[in-house]
């Protein structure tokens, strides 16, 4: 038998369903392989003792004849971003240490009704901000793949659920919770040879989530292939009436609708995603999908989205300007951190406090974020943004008069060495050039993995589709699935 | 439009971070740097084009105008909204002195 580490989601289930392995086998081997694995620092709080406590009661509910989850029986990583009831929530930043908080997400709360337990806590980079997670207050993570080139160099495992990343695919978890702001999903996805789908805004409730850019935050699965991510999110998704832009509408059946038979469908080319300093190795497996999508059946047509190389500049306004309002929120009064230097007055404390709790890409967000937000900038730059994000969204309207979904490359290269562009935080943010429109406007969008390059790393594929449209989406990357056969996973070494 | 280091100061100041003088100095270049590149956006035509407010049009619901509609968000749970504070006292938090 196939080691139960190496079974995703779906297989998973239905063993624990039909009995060939009971959860509590399935959550003590994800449990090992997560002791076994500190090197990586994928985890913040591990919870073996959570993992197996859900697995028994599925055991318990099966013996009992009682009616099992979408997700019985599995274990998953939780994006330190979600908030745990009793178990720490840091969002992976000194200001929120030791904070654990008195509810439970929506999300996650959904994921545990529906049979799944929590192996632990994943780390990310601090409030979701950054591409590499090299911003987390709990040190970088690793990512499990390495370089053919013998060396040891340390890898980015991507950003921001880079945690979530390196644990799927180090087979610590065979499906974890990630969180997309402008690509924090499927970046880190394509960087560790996974899939991920950021749904259309709304899908998944942000109640409980840490907030980070509101008008951008999604919630979504991460996981070994296309089936398991449509399984996870049906169980995420859903109407919440706790968040006020949760989209009030019945959740598909995904995974029972999924079919890779794409004819009469047509797939857009974005012509400006073919940007200068796009990797050839890149090109070529975009040059892949392409056919891989052909041959399923799709007519490919060329589209134009005009605003493309304006969703960068947009974001990072946008988001930051939103960050610098939800993160106002951290004042060493009500949680979290508080320094109080001696003969502080309140101002002192906060000023004090928010120094010493927030990392330098946190600070320096919140400082754009207010600048473009004070009196007399904003409109030259937030209005503006604003404008122009609509603008890019009305791009991708007029593409969906000519295509179904659009296929295009998840990021500009593969995964890079961890301290490469700590230094350069634009060149940071050009990493996520490719994954910022369609959050801009809201779309589903998600990765899948597509080839290894000539370092022996994986590259991803990203289809992006209407809004509501996460079907399509899931279609489009199963049949990539197929013909990709992306079989590849890191060697242990850690 | 660049901004000098007193700007920077200010800015830090209404966002509440303190802010040596090393940092400061290191702040200036790189929120310049990229200033400079979302400023970009200004050559863009957004004559007659409303920013966005909502990425998926929704209607605003409201919830029903009853006490504690949501348990969970209502009123009754005072120990669970000060579990974390880091100094509540007596049922409140509590904050360094602000009235002389």
């Amino acid at each position: 038998m196939t080691e139960i580490t190496e079974l995703g989601v779906a297989a998973i289930r239905d063993g624990v369903v039909s009995g060939a392995f009971s959860a509590r086998e399935v959550a003590e081997a994800f449990n090992a392989n997560v002791a076994a694995a500190s090197q990586l620092n994928a985890f913040i709080v591990t919870t073996p003792e959570k993992a197996l406590e859900a697995a028994d009661k599925v055991d318990a509910d099966r013996a009992a004849g009682k009616p099992l989850g979408k997700m019985a029986g599995v274990p998953i990583g939780m994006k330190d971003l979600f908030a745990s009831k009793g178990v720490q929530t840091t969002a992976a930043s000194h200001i929120l240490e030791g904070f654990k908080p008195e509810y439970e997400s929506t999300v996650s709360q959904k994921l545990w009704d529906a049979g799944a337990g929590m192996l632990g806590k994943l780390n990310l980079d601090q409030f979701a901000m950054g591409s590499s997670n090299e911003t987390s207050y709990f040190g970088n993570v690793i990512s499990p793949w390495r370089r053919n080139d013998g060396g040891n160099a340390a890898l980015a495992p991507g950003g921001s659920s880079g945690g979530s990343s390196a644990a799927v695919a180090a087979r610590l978890c065979p499906a974890a919770t990630g969180t997309d702001t402008g690509g924090s999903i499927r970046q880190p996805a394509a960087f560790t040879g996974i899939s991920g789908i950021k749904p259309t805004y709304g899908r998944c409730s942000r109640w409980g989530i840490v907030a980070f850019a509101s008008s951008l935050d999604q919630a979504g699965p991460m996981a070994r292939d296309v089936t398991d991510c449509a399984i996870m999110l049906e169980s995420m998704a859903g109407f919440d009436p706790k968040d006020s832009t949760s989209l009030d509408m019945p959740v598909p059946e995904w995974s029972k609708a999924l079919d890779a038979n794409l004819k009469g469908k047509k797939v857009g080319i974005p012509r400006e995603y073919r940007m200068d300093g796009t990797d050839e190795e890149i090109l070529k497996s975009w040059d892949d999908g392409i056919a891989w999508l052909k041959d399923a059946g799709a007519e490919v047509v060329d589209v134009s989205l005009p605003h493309t190389k304006y969703a960068l500049p947009t974001y990072y306004i946008v988001a930051p300007a939103e960050a610098s309002s939800n993160l106002a929120r951290y004042d060493g009064v009500r949680y979290g951190l508080r320094e109080l230097p001696d003969g502080a007055n309140l101002q002192d404390m906060y000023a004090a406090t928010r120094a010493a709790g927030f990392g330098d890409e946190v600070k320096r967000r919140i400082l754009i974020g207010t600048y473009v937000l004070s009196a007399g900038f904003y409109d030259a730059y937030y209005t503006q943004a604003q404008k122009v994000r609509t603008l890019i969204a009305r791009d991708f309207e007029k593409a969906w008069a000519q295509c179904d979904v659009i296929l295009a490359p998840t990021t500009p290269t593969a995964a890079f060495p961890l301290g490469d562009k700590v230094d350069d935080p634009l060149a940071m943010y050009l990493n996520d050039v490719f994954s910022v429109p369609a959050s801009l406007a809201g779309l589903p969008a998600m990765s899948v993995p597509a080839a290894i390059n000539a370092d022996g790393l994986p590259l991803g594929l990203q289809i992006i589709g209407k809004a509501f449209d996460e079907q399509g989406v899931l279609n489009a990357g199963l049949a990539i699935e197929q013909r990709a056969r992306f079989s590849a996973k890191p060697e242990k070494w850690w | 439009m660049s901004v000098t280091r007193e700007t920077v100061a200010k800015i830090a100041s209404l966002a509440r971070i303190r802010m040596g003088e090393p940092e400061l100095d290191r702040m200036v270049p790189e929120l310049n740097g990229i200033l400079e590149w979302v400023e970009q956006l200004g050559e863009v035509d957004c004559s007659g084009v409303e920013p966005m407010t909502a990425v998926i049009p929704q209607k605003l619901r409201l919830r029903d105008d009853v006490v504690d509609a949501d348990p969970l968000t209502g009123g009754g749970v005072r120990e669970e909204v000060l579990a974390n504070a880091p100094a509540p006292e007596h049922g409140f938090f509590g904050v360094p002195k602000v009235i002389e």
